[in-house]
């Protein structure tokens, strides 16, 4: 029994410095490619200043002579995080900025010192949206304040973003929905027919539950039932709000690899951590196989073992993710033949929008379906780890 | 490639937040939603046990009654054809009995009328018996002289006798 215990922490070390190279060299490639740009600043000034404040001309939006509408950049924008959320126009709602570093110590101040990249601020200044640490420690002119490179570099940026906002968002609608719909069951409508918001989502619950999860498992799924029906409403609610383009919604939350990656490595836990020995005897030294194909298969096999999660972080990502992308590049349609003419963008708006509007019901049928997908795969791969042996 | 990074806040708060609303959700709402739920399903199944067993019960109850009728029925039946048979029996006994006795009753009569004809014949002889003593006797009284007369009268006497 120990030896599976200890087989299951091994796992999960593994998993946890997989996790890490990779942050590290995504870390490492990023600042390469800022390297060469860095390099240029210090040799020149001048010509930092120009590339920031062309920049900066494109991300406000205001009328300059070359300015070129950008639809993949505006897309970008908006599929990924902010410090900021931006409600229309030049008006926007501060986020509360929390930084850690080793070097400075706790930083906690709006993004509203920043003005939209435009100062720095303690030291630290903004950078498309990456807080990043600067030499000069008062409030100065973001184009003029020169980057601390070995301070940057260990900065933990915690910031109440704009997609860490929406996990509290959906956090307080669900608990709100959900503790309702609990309270109705025993005290306010107890021993009666559901009705309403109960009603709605008793058949749900119930699919979930008998459809998804209790075939998936087998008969020990109530153990594993709040997790998976906490991933199932946390994915749908949150991919609904990614749809609703208003405030306080509309952030591309489960499109966000973040947030996909740490729901797969909590179906990875749940999976490493309750295996049974015929689990990892089936990885291992799968049964009724000769020995020189086991020297094939054992590799393929633990890999699978990390590749699963992996496969569901980018799923539920990539689609979420994609279904924003092709939304969003629709509606810039609009706008890209507003370019030759107000006239193209007005007659091409009603083409585009019909396009929008289906892609958006298709993106509820996505929403669903992801969630269902993610929380099916979860509670399979929970069941082959906890599947009896029987031959 | 900014959108394929995962950034360390972001993970940090989801999996505090995360955790959190699976704590508090598995106390406060699935805990009891799924019990509930399945405190329904037990007492709805429950109830249509109930209700499958007193259909059953009914049915039981009904098909005792039919058998209970149909046994009457058959009762019924059997002590009306024993009746039935009876009254025959009786019937028939009655006329053979009947036909019995008649029949005793004739041959006691035969037998009578048997005895009383004998008893007429034989007082019948012994009348003429006494009848020729008698006329024997007065033939003797008045003419024992004539043998003539005599023999004839014996003779036509006897012709008489003959004769019956």
């Amino acid at each position: 029994m120990l030896k599976y215990k200890r087989l299951a922490l091994l796992s999960i070390l593994t998993f946890a410095m997989f996790t890490l190279i990779y942050s590290i060299n995504v870390a490492q490639d990023s600042s390469h490619n800022q390297l060469p740009q860095n390099e240029a600043v210090s040799s020149d000034g001048q010509h930092h200043e120009d590339v920031v404040s062309a920049t900066d001309h494109a991300e406000s939006g205001e009328g300059h002579a070359e300015e070129k509408l950008n639809a993949g950049k505006i897309i970008m924008e908006h599929v990924a995080d902010a410090h900021g959320w931006h409600l229309w126009g030049h008006t926007e709602i501060p986020l509360p900025i929390i930084l850690y570093s080793s070097d400075r110590g706790m930083a906690l101040f709006s993004s509203s010192r920043f003005e939209h990249g435009h100062k720095t601020y303690g030291g630290y200044m903004l950078q498309g949206q990456k807080v990043v640490a600067v030499n000069e420690m008062g409030e100065m002119d973001a184009h003029h304040a020169t980057i601390n490179e070995a301070v940057t570099a260990n900065i933990f940026d915690i910031s109440i973003t704009k997609n860490v906002a929406s996990i509290f968002i959906c956090c307080g609608l669900m608990l709100l929905i959900f503790t309702n719909i609990a309270g109705a069951y025993t005290r306010k409508r107890k021993g009666l027919a559901p009705t309403g918001l109960q009603n709605a989502m008793e058949p749900i619950i119930m699919f979930v539950r008998d459809d998804l999860i209790k075939p998936s498992i087998g008969h020990k799924y109530e153990k594993y039932l709040p997790y998976l029906l906490t991933v199932f409403f946390f994915i749908w609610i949150a991919n609904l709000m990614g749809l609703i383009p208003v405030f306080p919604f509309g952030a591309n939350l489960t499109g966000s690899i973040s947030i996909a990656l740490t729901l797969a490595v909590f179906t990875f836990v749940i999976v490493t951590v309750n295996a049974n020995k015929n689990y990892w005897e089936h990885i291992f030294m799968m049964p009724g196989v000769p020995k020189g194909v086991l020297i094939l298969l054992t590799p393929i096999e633990i890999l699978g073992v990390f590749l699963r999660p992996f496969v569901l972080m980018i799923r539920l990502f990539a689609n979420i993710t994609a279904g924003h992308i092709i939304a969003l590049a629709f509606f810039s349609l609009i706008f890209i033949f507003g370019q030759n003419g107000t006239g193209v963008g007005l007659a091409v708006s009603p083409l585009t929008l019909v396009f929008t509007v289906f892609m958006t019901v298709l993106e509820l049928l996505v929403a669903f379906l992801q969630a269902y997908v993610f929380t099916m795969l979860s509670a399979v791969y929970i069941g082959a780890a906890v599947e009896e042996h029987h031959h | 490639m900014e959108l394929v990074k995962p950034e360390f806040g972001l993970i940090f708060w989801m999996s505090i937040s995360f955790l959190i609303v699976v704590f508090l959700m598995r106390k406060f709402a699935w805990g009891p939603i799924l019990s509930s739920l399945k405190e329904r399903e037990t007492s709805i199944s429950d109830a249509l046990n109930a209700a499958k067993k007193a259909k059953e019960e009914v049915a039981n109850m009904t098909a005792e009654n039919e058998r209970i009728l149909q046994e009457a029925r058959n009762e019924r039946d059997v002590l009306l054809r024993e009746a039935r048979e009876t009254k025959d029996q009786i019937i028939n006994e009655s006329r053979a009995k009947a036909q019995v006795e008649g029949d005793r009753l004739i041959t006691l009569a035969r037998e009578a009328i048997t005895n009383e004809k004998m008893a007429a014949i034989t007082d019948l002889k012994n009348q003429v018996a006494y009848l020729s003593i008698e006329i024997a006797e007065k033939m003797i009284r008045q003419k024992l002289s004539n043998d003539e007369q005599q023999k004839a009268l014996v003779q036509e006497m006897l012709k008489d006798v003959k004769m019956n």
